[in-house]
């Protein structure tokens, strides 16, 4: 994967947030991952620490939130999770589906420390 | 400590050029497709082989993602369509505004078909939208029946699977069957078409369905 530059997406979104005072009072950047979304969470993590380490955002870390893969059968009403996110309902075996979660790739919130 | 909600997608504004360049292909008629694959399982060829069938009865423009080389440009330039590179240098999939910058090099008012070779990679160009009507996915029967459960997310997001390179089933250890039970157990609604671009066989079925998509 590419993480290096989703990490510059996540940063570049982070700076469009929050002032310039507070940019170094940020102490957590809290990102959603699906369990599909393909992206490796280590490595993003790591992206993000080499591209915040000795700026404004030293101070940042972030933290990852799985998502897990849901699916919703629209035939049986089920919702099921899968390891592999598969559309076809594991239960009765109806191709009627939705995917409810899994796909995630979002900078939930920030958190920044108070004076 | 402070919360600040964003709420936002990573890639939003991917998303955003894309919506902008499905756009432009509403507004000029043009029909676009996003072929995906791993290296090698024949996404060149089955270009090559579309341009053959429809032979100018379709206008087609194509644009070629690789890392490096323009080498199948002079491919499909050879055929006498419209035809873009871009080189990633090293990126691993085509974004949405690479995409929309090489369309300025194209006549979309000129274009039925827009074909999109995204670079070979069964992973990363899963989650870039570039605006697109369908993606079709291309898998090779030399990469084995299990490839659906490995790279789901890049089958979940096809409208068409091409099986390619049928030829070789005699010679290689995949199971056809259990590759189509496997990718339509990810995603039931996909497509699916069989076809060998060496030998032509089932090539002609997948373009009258583009044909019917236009
Ligand atoms: N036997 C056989 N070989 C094929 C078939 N289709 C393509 N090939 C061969 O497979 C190799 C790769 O084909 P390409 O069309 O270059 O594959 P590609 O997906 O465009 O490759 P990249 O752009 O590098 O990812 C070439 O040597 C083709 O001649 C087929 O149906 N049968
Ligand atoms: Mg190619
Ligand atoms: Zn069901």
């Amino acid at each position: 994967m590419h993480e290096l530059s989703l990490a510059q997406n996540i940063l570049e979104t982070v700076r469009q947030n929050v002032t310039a005072d507070e940019l170094s009072k940020v102490r957590e950047v809290v990102v959603e991952i699906g369990a599909f979304s393909g992206v490796v969470a280590e490595s993003l993590k790591f992206s993000f620490e080499a591209i915040t380490s000795g700026t404004e955002l030293n101070e940042a870390v972030m933290t990852i939130v799985d998502i897990p893969f849901c699916l919703k059968c629209n035939d049986c009403g089920s919702e099921t999770s899968t390891e592999i996110p598969m559309m076809l309902c594991s239960i009765c075996g109806g191709i009627n589906t939705q995917i409810l979660s899994g796909d995630e790739l979002r900078v939930k919130e920030l958190k920044l420390a108070e004076e | 400590m402070e919360i600040i909600k964003i709420e936002r997608k990573v890639l939003a504004k991917n998303d955003a050029i894309a919506s902008e360049i499905r756009g432009k292909f509403e507004e000029n008629g043009v029909f676009a497709i996003n072929m995906v694959s791993s290296p090698g399982s024949g996404k060149t060829s089955l270009v090559e082989k579309i341009i053959e069938y429809f032979n100018g009865r379709v206008n087609i423009s194509v644009i070629e993602g690789d890392v490096q080389t323009d080498l199948d440009a002079q491919r499909v330039s050879a055929y006498n369509v419209p035809v873009v590179q871009i080189i990633t240098n090293g990126g691993c999939h085509l974004e949405a505004n690479l995409v929309n910058d090489s369309l300025k090099n194209l006549d979309l008012v000129q274009t039925d078909l827009l074909i999109i070779e995204n670079v070979g990679n069964l992973v990363c160009p899963a989650g870039y939208d570039l605006g697109e009507d369908m993606k079709v996915v291309v898998i090779s029967v030399t990469e084995g029946d299990d490839k659906p459960l490995k790279y789901p997310k890049m089958f979940i997001n096809s409208k068409v699977l091409v099986i390619n390179k049928i030829d070789l089933l005699p010679y290689v250890n995949c199971n056809i069957e259990q590759l189509k039970q496997n990718a339509l157990k990810i995603n039931p609604a996909l497509q699916v078409f069989e076809i060998s671009c060496t030998s032509g066989e089932g090539v002609g079925k997948f373009c009258d369905f583009l044909e019917s998509s236009i």
